[in-house]
């Protein structure tokens, strides 16, 4: 059930992102289209989430906004997969000198603070674009997935199906592809979902800081401008709905995870747990 | 026995240092592989921003950190390590010519007092909810926390800060807008008091947006506990229910806590530097938050440099703690 509700949260948010533009045009809202008769008005008939100070539509603004924070996203989320797969898996198969050095290597990513250093690199890089801050977030955000791959993929090394495949003499990259990386399906799942919100949130965290292009829309973007203005007048409908979405998509990811966790982990099952105590009293 | 105690520490150490000498090596390289050469590019989005020429003293400042086209790529690593080892870091430049060193030595103690402060609540706070959720796991209280802690964890800080700082600042008016104290009682008997009060906020969202993910991790580890022989052991000896939670289950379940506050410090810190900015927290996010604004290139190096330092000392205490609780490490050394 949780689970479902997460997935159906996830998928809401995806429709939105990939049919938004059009959805904004169905509507007749855009999220630069300035209504000057309705400046700063609240939630109404015409402008359901209200508008902002400049006599924009909020929810025009906030389903342009889902495009840029999901691109982000999910271009950081595949990047940090593809990054933490690569330095895990390999660390932990290979072992030896080649786990020293790419271990420390993680260790190292896992102890330096995200936020200072994507800051220091972005403030740097010229162009702030979504797809630029999603690879600069992605750099930088995929050592804890990487320590727990290589973990795994350890485990998984030293079991019998894969010592029998070794000693058929089956090719390196056919034990990683084929027998290893398909048990690790589930991490690097829940991995995904995991850094997709962390990169979001980062977005959102930089965006806040000043740093994303101008003419951008995400959900960052949109607290950053209502930061400025809306809190002293009091327009809560312009900076509670880009954190909420961001915290709804958050508990999404997370409900999915708890899903996985408890496919990998039984003993976290907690209706099974249940369900025993109710057949013991 | 001490012996393993003293070489998994001295591993440690050897790992920070090593740590930090990257982030100060990735500290000098960045600015340096944007293309052409650093000080000229800087002077000329400076000059961009502000509209007027950069004074010559500015210039100099920037070329000191940034380094001088003309000489080696090699003497200018070499002069900046000796700057930081002096802990010069350079002059700000949107607040020419005040040392980076003397803003960050300014906004340090408020920072670390907030998010020392406000990491060790979060982290009592939300081990001890994970203990109580984790020991019947499906539970009410379980039942209450997992979501509502899955769901914090996903809120940016800062959005919290700013709700916050609308209702409780704004709308009722119980604590003030923002800042560190109350500037009529510098100095006079008051000034701890207001230092107190104009925390409230901060330190609460942060608490507030921090605690969830102590709990879940806290929780998840106690389920696994919970079911192991020892807690069944424990429980058939007829020991009371408190000394179980406690002493057998809750104390093996903690080790990940501690590892995995490696992991959460940063985050934490992140998150505190937005909220300092919410609140207007004269700390090293407010700095953060100025230099990124005014494209203050020496200044956001010096906050980088210091976060990242701090983080790591963090990260060492709280492996030396790992140490004195973790048995293994006395004979292991690994």
């Amino acid at each position: 059930m949780k689970v479902r509700i997460g997935i159906g949260i996830i998928v809401f948010f995806s429709v939105i992102a990939i049919i938004g533009p059009w959805l904004n045009d169905l509507m007749g809202i855009g999220p630069w289209k300035i209504d000057y008769d309705a400046i700063a008005e609240p939630p109404g008939a015409g402008h359901l989430l209200g508008t902002t100070s400049q006599g924009t539509d909020v929810l025009a603004q906030m389903i342009a906004g889902t495009r840029n924070s999901m691109v982000v996203g999910s271009v950081a989320g595949v990047i940090g997969v593809i990054l933490s797969v690569v330095v895990g898996v390999t660390a932990g198969f290979f072992g030896g000198k080649v786990d020293a050095v790419l271990s420390f290597v993680t260790n190292m990513f896992l102890v330096l603070p995200v936020l200072p250093l994507t800051l220091i690199v972005a403030g740097y890089v010229q162009d702030t674009g979504p797809i630029t801050i999603a690879l600069i977030i992605g750099l930088f955000g995929w050592a804890a997935g990487a320590r727990t791959l290589r973990a795994q993929t350890l485990s998984l090394r030293g079991r019998d199906f894969v010592m029998a495949m070794r000693m058929i003499g089956e090719s390196k990259p056919r034990m990683i592809f084929v027998e290893v990386l398909p048990h690790l399906a589930g991490w690097i799942s829940a991995m995904f979902l995991h850094l997709v919100l962390a990169a979001i949130l980062a977005e959102a965290g930089l965006a806040f800081l000043g740093v994303s292009s101008a003419d951008t829309i995400s959900w960052g973007t949109v607290i950053d401008q209502a930061r400025q203005v809306a809190l002293l007048n009091g327009m809560w409908w312009w900076f509670v709905p880009p954190g909420l979405c961001i915290a709804l998509l958050g508990t999404a990811t997370g409900l999915v995870n708890f899903g996985i966790d408890e496919v990998m982990n039984p003993r976290l099952r907690t209706a099974d747990i249940k369900a025993m105590r109710k057949a013991l009293a | 026995m001490k012996q393993g105690r003293w070489r998994f520490l001295t591993k440690r150490v050897a790992f920070y240092l090593a740590t930090s000498w990257s982030a100060i090596t990735l500290n000098f390289l960045i600015p340096r592989l944007m293309p052409g050469d650093p000080s000229s590019v800087i002077v000329r989005q400076l000059q961009r921003q502000s509209g007027e020429s950069v004074s010559p003293e500015a210039v100099a400042a920037i070329q000191k950190l940034f380094g001088d086209p003309r000489a080696g790529l090699l003497q200018q690593y070499w002069d900046y390590l000796v700057s930081i080892a002096r802990l010069d870091f350079g002059l700000s430049v949107s607040r020419f010519p005040t040392p980076v060193g003397e803003l960050l030595a300014e906004g340090l103690p408020w920072t670390l007092m907030l998010v020392g402060a406000t990491t060790v609540v979060a982290f009592v706070l939300g081990t001890g909810l994970g203990i109580a959720a984790g020991w019947k796991p499906g539970g009410r209280l379980d039942g209450f926390l997992s979501p509502l802690s899955t769901f914090l964890t996903a809120v940016p800080y800062f959005w919290v800060a700013l709700i916050a700082l609308y209702v409780f600042g704004l709308v009722l008016g119980w604590f003030p807008l923002g800042g560190g104290y109350d500037p009529d009682l510098y100095g006079r008997p008051g000034f701890v008091g207001s230092v107190l009060e104009y925390m409230v906020m901060p330190a609460t969202t942060i608490v507030f947006s921090a605690f969830g993910g102590w709990l879940l991790g806290m929780r998840n580890m106690m389920i696994t506990t919970v079911s192991e022989d020892y807690v069944l052991l424990g429980k058939a000896k007829g020991l009371s229910a408190g000394r179980v939670m406690f002493r057998y289950a809750a104390r093996n379940a903690l080790l990940p806590s501690v590892t995995g506050f490696a992991m959460a410090i940063g985050g934490v810190l992140g998150g505190a530097l937005l909220t300092e900015i919410v609140f207007s927290y004269p700390g090293i996010g407010y700095l953060l938050y100025d230099a990124v604004s005014k494209r203050d290139y020496p200044l956001m190096q010096g906050v980088f440099l210091l976060t990242t330092l701090t983080v790591l000392l963090a990260n060492f205490v709280a492996d030396s703690v790992y140490v004195m609780i973790d048995p293994r490490t006395r004979e292991a050394g690994r």
